[in-house]
């Protein structure tokens, strides 16, 4: 599995994720400057957490404007992967390849604690090898994770069973305990919870490494 | 009037100069200073640049060691962590200006620690943070807390260095005058480390980061003088921070520091360009030559004066050696930062300041640092502090005191803080605020072994007996240590106290000092980095003296790393060390009996080390499945912690000849409370024996109450209060903040 972590001036999660790849595929992924404008061939790109361009004008909206974004959309309209963690969830709505929008969580304040997910959707392929209604324990960490969509843009993505994760007990006041979101091909995942950081669960594995570990089966 | 003149007697006062120092400053310059000077000169020599009242007494600190490898003067403290790793620390106050504006106040005392380290050659990993707030009924209290653990949040988080754990007390004698100290703590090769010393005459000096503009000015001095009720005048000195900045600064000088380039290197912190300069040049032996034309300007028309005093934060000096200025600037610039040559070394041994074509300053190096002036303050030994006699204390049901206690606001879980702090970026925290453990734990990444951190200090100690209190900070960082599961090495400190000018307050702080000073060199735990912060004062009122430790220790392997949560049903509660029942400036004296200012509790060093080692040995041989060391609220709150995190029920023991108050609640030091799995009883009995170790029965893991004689709680309930009353008492100013 060739994968490609974009950096942005202010992601913080890029590291982490990154060896979380490494820890799964054998192989660190390559890691590219957000002013890149050359393409770069791989399976998967992820957009990590942190806070890009300081969260400045909105979270995600000035990183969605990189140079670097033009290919990550290529890349994404010809059915390759997307993964945005966190801040890249919120990159990806921003730049209009995931609906709707992130807004500061119900409580005004940042929120960094364990939380459970409902897997609800399974054909995607970063989901694959869960069950429907399966739980996952992936923490949060996040200032502006309460995820809103417009009534008919909701009910659609509701149709078409766009919605991947919701939260068990919702910790931001996201619209429809949201917490995981595809495109309708299911090619394109934002999450708000970290699965770089559940990647061992006591001395097991965590559900994070499932997921790229399911990624990576698909994709092989 | 131009800044070139001599200044005026007002000016000369508003600087915070005395008369004398302005003398002795005139007669080490051979004429009178202009105005421009005079600002540097007072910054340099305000108390929070020179340390001009504490110095003689920092000087008994025990300071080296086998570990050491960089002690008290540099930007942080070193010490070697095997394997080519060394862990870089220090704690900082911003005490000042968190109460004038708290959450840019408390986020730039974030942003300077952890620049402290970073110009090291030390990648953060974790930030902790010692917070005192006045009480909770101060109408001031709800919105400096909610500002300054915000500021923290913001701050941290955002940078990406977790949070992973700190104190927070509240008390009365901080009302006027809350403290904030953030530490920091880094990992940086051992044969990578970068310094300050700006060596060689002729290299150039390259100023990166944010652009300088007009905040922060006199931050220094304000941090230097006590509070009045024009405090809130004072705002325009506090600086405002941008962690975007940092966490680029801190990617671009890590980059800049693998090419090899750097001869030195120096963040602005207090004082900004003029303490950086002064103190690299000091520090190297040799002159330098600014010319503020070059350096990066935020607003328009800046003076020498607005640029030498700015505290604007996430700046940095770099020496560079020869012929490397070109790459260097490019690893700035890819990371859209200012970067500017804006002088160079010289061997005149003087700061030389140009400006729009004039000179605008040339001053001696050593008036400004050697030979800053140095006080020996007259002090006052503290009188001894009445015994508290457990026996005239009036009976009481011990379920219903040991709630109260749960439930104060020093004790009450801080969930509400720490939620708010990312405890997890970097991915290596092991045990955080949320854990359950006495000390803080992050893996040395991509290995098996740890750091473990704690922030400790009990003031009300060091009020009713400065000695024994300041031994006992640096005893109880020690113990919460060892507690879970590392060996301690080394500590930074932050003495936060009032007007050293008062022999009274000058007296808890050199008792206080001594009495670390002891406790340091006793159990091999040397300072190797710190900071004070005096005039903590408004209207005349001092703070509480509080003397902070941030102690740092090793953990071996990850195997060791143990913590109160893991006691199970059926396991044996055993209390190691010797209890007499002392409740003098206990917490159950304050809070159920409204008793402070009683003798607290001697410290014995040996006892502590003797005990500390057998616990330490339990815990590598896997003898015990809990561990807690016992401070605020002894025995019983202790058992109720482990209760509350292990979420189990416990029955507690009471003893024969000692009243249950005494028993329960005394806080005899060098204590821990162990959970012992039954069948592991006797090997740890033999151990025990073996090492001379007080080590009785204090109860049983059982069912899910706790249960002291006929009394009981159950463990839910509690949790349900002691969760509570923090949630309950933030809410209030947010109104229908609840999702």
């Amino acid at each position: 599995m060739r994968v490609a972590v974009i950096v942005f001036p202010g992601s913080n999660c890029d590291r982490d994720v990154a060896e979380a790849i490494a820890q799964v595929t054998g192989k660190p992924p390559i890691m590219v400057w957000h002013r890149e404008t050359t393409f770069f061939d791989v399976d998967l790109v992820i957009l990590p957490g942190g806070f890009a361009y300081g969260d400045y004008l909105r979270p995600g909206a000035m990183a969605a404007r990189s140079s670097v974004m033009r290919h990550v959309l290529d890349h994404a309209k010809a059915g390759g992967l997307v993964l945005g963690i966190c801040n890249g969830f919120q990159v990806l709505t921003e730049i209009g390849l995931l609906p709707g929008a992130l807004l500061p969580n119900a409580g005004m304040k940042f929120i960094c604690k364990p939380v459970k997910l409902k897997v609800t959707r399974t054909s995607t392929p970063f989901t694959g090898s869960f069950t429907k209604g399966q739980y996952l324990d992936i923490p949060v960490a996040h200032h502006d994770g309460n995820y809103f969509a417009q009534k008919d843009e909701l009910s659609r993505l509701e149709d078409n069973e766009q919605v991947v994760f919701r939260y068990e007990n919702n910790p931001n006041g996201s619209i429809n305990d949201i917490a995981g979101l595809s495109n309708v091909s299911g090619n394109v995942l934002g999450m708000m919870p970290h699965p770089e950081r559940a990647m061992v669960h006591g001395k097991t594995r965590g559900d994070g490494y499932k997921l790229f570990n399911t990624l990576m089966e698909t994709i092989r | 009037m131009s800044n070139l003149s001599t200044p005026t007697p007002q000016q000369i006062a508003e600087h915070g100069l005395s008369d004398e120092e302005y003398e002795s400053l005139c007669e080490q310059l051979g004429r009178e200073p202009n105005l421009n000077e005079l600002g540097i000169c007072s910054v340099m020599w305000s108390e929070h640049c020179s340390y001009k009242s504490s110095r003689i007494h920092l000087a008994k600190f025990p300071t080296t060691g086998k570990r050491v490898i960089c002690g008290p003067g540099e930007n942080a403290g070193i010490i070697d962590v095997g394997d080519g790793d060394a862990v870089v620390f220090k704690m900082e106050s911003h005490n000042h200006p968190s109460f004038i504006e708290p959450y840019q106040g408390a986020a730039t005392g974030v942003g300077g620690i952890m620049r402290d380290v970073f110009t090291m050659g030390a990648r953060p990993i974790a930030l902790l943070n010692a917070l005192r707030f006045g009480e909770p009924d101060n109408p001031k209290t709800r919105s400096l807390v909610a500002g300054v653990v915000a500021g923290i949040g913001g701050y941290g988080n955002c940078v990406g260095v977790p949070t992973v754990g700190g104190e927070m007390n509240f008390d009365p004698g901080y009302n006027g005058n809350i403290l904030v100290n953030a530490m920091c703590v880094g990992l940086a090769r051992a044969d990578s480390i970068f310094y300050s010393a700006a060596k060689g005459v002729g290299n150039t000096i390259l100023y990166v980061g944010a652009r300088t503009g007009r905040d922060g000015i006199h931050g220094a001095t304000m941090a230097s003088a006590e509070f009045d009720d024009d405090t809130e005048e004072k705002r325009p000195r506090v600086q405002v921070g941008d962690p975007f900045t940092e966490k680029r600064l801190i990617e671009a000088c890590l980059e800049l520091m693998a090419t090899g380039n750097i001869i030195a290197i120096q963040d602005m912190g207090a004082a900004g360009l003029t303490s950086s300069s002064i103190e690299m040049a000091d520090k190297g032996g040799v002159g330098i030559e600014i010319d503020l034309d070059m350096v990066p300007q935020r607003e328009d028309n800046m003076t020498a004066y607005e640029m030498m005093l700015s505290e604007s934060q996430e700046r940095m000096l770099i020496i560079l050696k020869p012929g490397t200025e070109t790459q260097s600037r490019q690893i700035f610039t890819k990371w859209e930062l200012d970067v500017d040559v804006i002088g160079r070394t010289t061997d005149t041994g003087r700061l030389v300041l140009n400006h729009k074509g004039e000179t605008v300053c040339n001053l001696p190096i050593a008036p400004l640092s050697d030979l800053a002036p140095k006080y020996d303050r007259p002090w006052k030994k503290q009188e001894p502090a009445p015994e508290l006699n457990a026996e005239d204390l009036p009976q009481r049901d011990p379920v219903d005191a040991l709630c109260r206690l749960m439930v104060c606001p020093d004790m009450a879980s801080k969930r509400w803080v720490w939620e708010q702090y990312d405890r997890h970026v970097m991915n290596d925290t092991v045990a955080d605020s949320a854990s359950s453990c006495d000390g803080a734990i992050v893996r040395i990444h991509g290995t098996d072994k740890a750091v473990a951190i704690s922030s400790d200090c009990t003031p009300r100690y060091v009020q009713a007996d400065a000695y024994r209190g300041g031994k006992q900070a640096v005893a109880e960082s020690w113990r919460n240590l060892i507690a879970s599961g590392a060996k301690p090495i080394a500590i930074t400190n932050c003495l936060n106290f009032g007007n050293p000018e008062k022999p009274e307050i000058m007296g808890q702080f050199v008792q206080a000092v001594e009495g670390m000073a002891k406790a340091c060199d006793k159990l091999s735990f040397p300072v190797v980095s710190g900071n004070v912060s005096l005039y903590n004062e408004t209207n005349g009122k001092a703070i509480p003296p509080t003397p902070t430790v941030g102690g740092v220790g090793i953990v071996k392997s990850l195997d060791h790393v143990i913590g109160f949560g893991g006691a199970e049903i059926g396991d044996l509660l055993y209390l190691v060390g010797e209890t007499s029942g002392w409740l003098g400036s206990s917490l159950y004296a304050r809070e159920i009996e409204g008793l402070s200012g009683h003798m607290p509790p001697p410290v014995k060093l040996s006892v502590e080390q003797n005990n500390g080692k057998f616990v330490k040995k339990a815990i590598q041989q896997s003898l015990v499945r809990a561990v807690h060391d016992l401070s605020d609220g002894g025995l019983a709150c202790a058992a109720a912690d482990m209760a509350l995190a292990s979420d189990v029920g416990m029955v507690l023991e009471t003893h024969d000849e000692m009243p249950n108050h005494a028993w329960l609640f005394g806080e005899d030091q060098a204590r821990y409370l162990l959970a012992v799995p039954s069948h592991k009883l006797n090997q740890l009995q033999r151990l025990a024996y073996k090492q001379h170790v007080p080590f009785v029965f204090a109860g049983e893991v059982v069912g899910d109450d706790i249960k002291i004689g006929a009394a009981r709680i159950k463990v839910a309930d509690l949790r349900k209060k002691w969760e509570g009353w923090l949630v309950e008492y933030m809410e209030k100013i947010h109104g229908n903040a609840g999702e």
